[in-house]
């Protein structure tokens, strides 16, 4: 049967002669009508050996994992070839065309993609008549400009005022470092005893400024060679030492 | 123009949206849906008699003001509307199976179609074109689908007995389920045969 088929059929293509764009098709159904309608082929008497080829020679080009849905439907054509190559026993009587299932489906799927196709035109139809615009919620408006007498921004000014229970005044008073307090009380210190150590030489309590003010007067004095400053290990507290005997101020 | 019509059509201007000709009979609280229907067709030939750009459509189970179609290319043309991104040929078909079988499971679809329509099935949710109605009895209860008013909006229909009939189709095979009441008729004759 198929044979008869094929020689009605000639535009069974070449090898490589045959190129399909898979993803214009929206699946296995849809590529199967399109292989019988470019044959001008019924689907009611659909020659199951020559499509099952030509399908899978169509899904070649196809990477695996897109084209499981095609693979499935390869799988089925080669299922129906095979049922078909098998001798018929008591023929016409009993028969079932092993084709029925596939049949129905494809001209299912051919009344949906006329249903589809005229959705289509429905919706260029309508969408060529334009409603009133979405509109988006209205934003945030702003406050109204304010409007107001002189006299009345005074009074307001002044009821902000006198809600302060006593305006309190800052004054901003620099507090420069004093080196030279430091290194009078590094010197007295080493008057008491020849070594002490860092924490020795700030004094109960210091603020960030005295810390600073230590630090520079140490330096000074360790440039001016009066002192020595010695950390034996490391991490370990610096010790101050006195190094000279002259006078130290 | 009498004060109804007026009425409505300042309904009509105002609302984005189809409106049912019940919501229009209440803004008049002496107006039935009688009257709101003849005000409808009274506006419609001002409308018409008079050439305006705009009519009055029935759509989604209610009525809009739309613009006439041969505006939409100068429209477009002038970036005073944009068009909606057009559906792809999958998406088409499954909302054509969706709208014939609902409700309808995924299983159903991809059966029909001979793909898997996860993808689709978001999208076409997404634009608002199909909704979960429901829950299927069998296993695992999957999730049905059906179409949205939108979508008759969409494709301005009425309602979906507006959708073609089977005898419409070069092919009929799968009549869609009776829709309009005269398939109740239809069926009432059944019975006596059986």
């Amino acid at each position: 049967m198929t044979d008869t088929i094929q020689a009605t059929a000639p535009a069974v293509p070449g090898e490589g002669g045959f190129v399909v764009r898979l993803d214009g098709f929206s699946g296995p159904l849809d590529l199967l009508l399109h292989l019988l309608r470019e044959q001008q082929l019924e689907i009611a008497d659909i020659p199951i050996a020559s499509i099952a080829d030509q399908f899978l020679k169509t899904i070649d080009a196809l990477g695996l994992n897109e084209a499981a849905d095609y693979l499935e439907m390869a799988g089925r054509l080669l299922r129906l070839k095979v049922q078909m190559l098998l001798p018929r026993h008591g023929e016409e009587e009993g028969w079932e065309d092993p084709r029925a299932e596939l049949v129905r489906r494809l001209l299912e799927y051919q009344q949906v993609k006329e249903i589809s196709l005229w959705m289509e035109q429905g919706i260029e139809h309508r969408a060529a008549r334009l409603g009133r615009g979405y509109l988006p919620p209205a934003p945030e408006v702003p406050p109204a400009p304010l409007t107001f007498e002189l006299l009345e921004l005074l009074q307001a000014v002044e009821r902000v005022i006198s809600g302060i229970a006593t305006p309190v005044l800052h004054r901003v008073v620099p507090r420069p470092l004093n080196v030279e307090a430091a290194t009078a009380r590094i010197a007295a210190l080493l008057r008491e005893r020849p070594r002490i150590s860092w924490l020795d030489t700030l004094g109960p309590k210091p603020t960030l400024t005295d810390v600073l003010s230590t630090l520079l007067a140490l330096l000074e004095m360790a440039r001016r060679g009066v002192v020595r400053i010695v950390q034996p290990a490391p991490f370990a507290p610096i010790v101050i030492a006195r190094e000279s005997t002259e006078p130290i101020n | 123009m009498n004060p109804l019509n007026q009425l409505i059509e300042a309904a009509l201007f105002s609302a984005a949206r189809p409106v049912t000709v019940e919501e229009l009979a209440s803004l008049d609280p002496d107006a039935n849906v009688a009257d709101a229907r003849s005000a409808l067709d009274q506006l419609r030939e001002t409308y018409d008699f008079n050439q305006h750009a705009i009519e009055i459509v029935e759509l989604a189970g209610g009525y809009q003001i739309l613009t006439r179609p041969q505006f939409a290319a100068a429209l477009e043309r002038a970036q005073l509307h944009v068009r909606t991104p057009k559906l792809t040929a999958a998406a088409l078909e499954t909302m054509a199976v969706i709208a014939y079988r609902q409700p309808v499971g995924r299983a159903e679809i991809e059966e029909i179609r001979g793909v898997s329509a996860g993808g689709v099935l978001r999208t076409l949710q997404e634009r608002g074109l199909i909704e979960v109605v429901g829950r299927s009895e069998g296993m695992g209860r999957p999730m049905l689908y059906g179409t949205t008013m939108h979508f008759l909006e969409m494709l301005g229909l009425t309602d979906l007995t507006d959708l073609p009939r089977s005898d419409e189709l070069t092919i009929a095979l799968q009549p869609p389920k009776p829709l309009e009441p005269e398939d109740d008729d239809a069926e009432a004759s059944v019975p006596a045969e059986s």
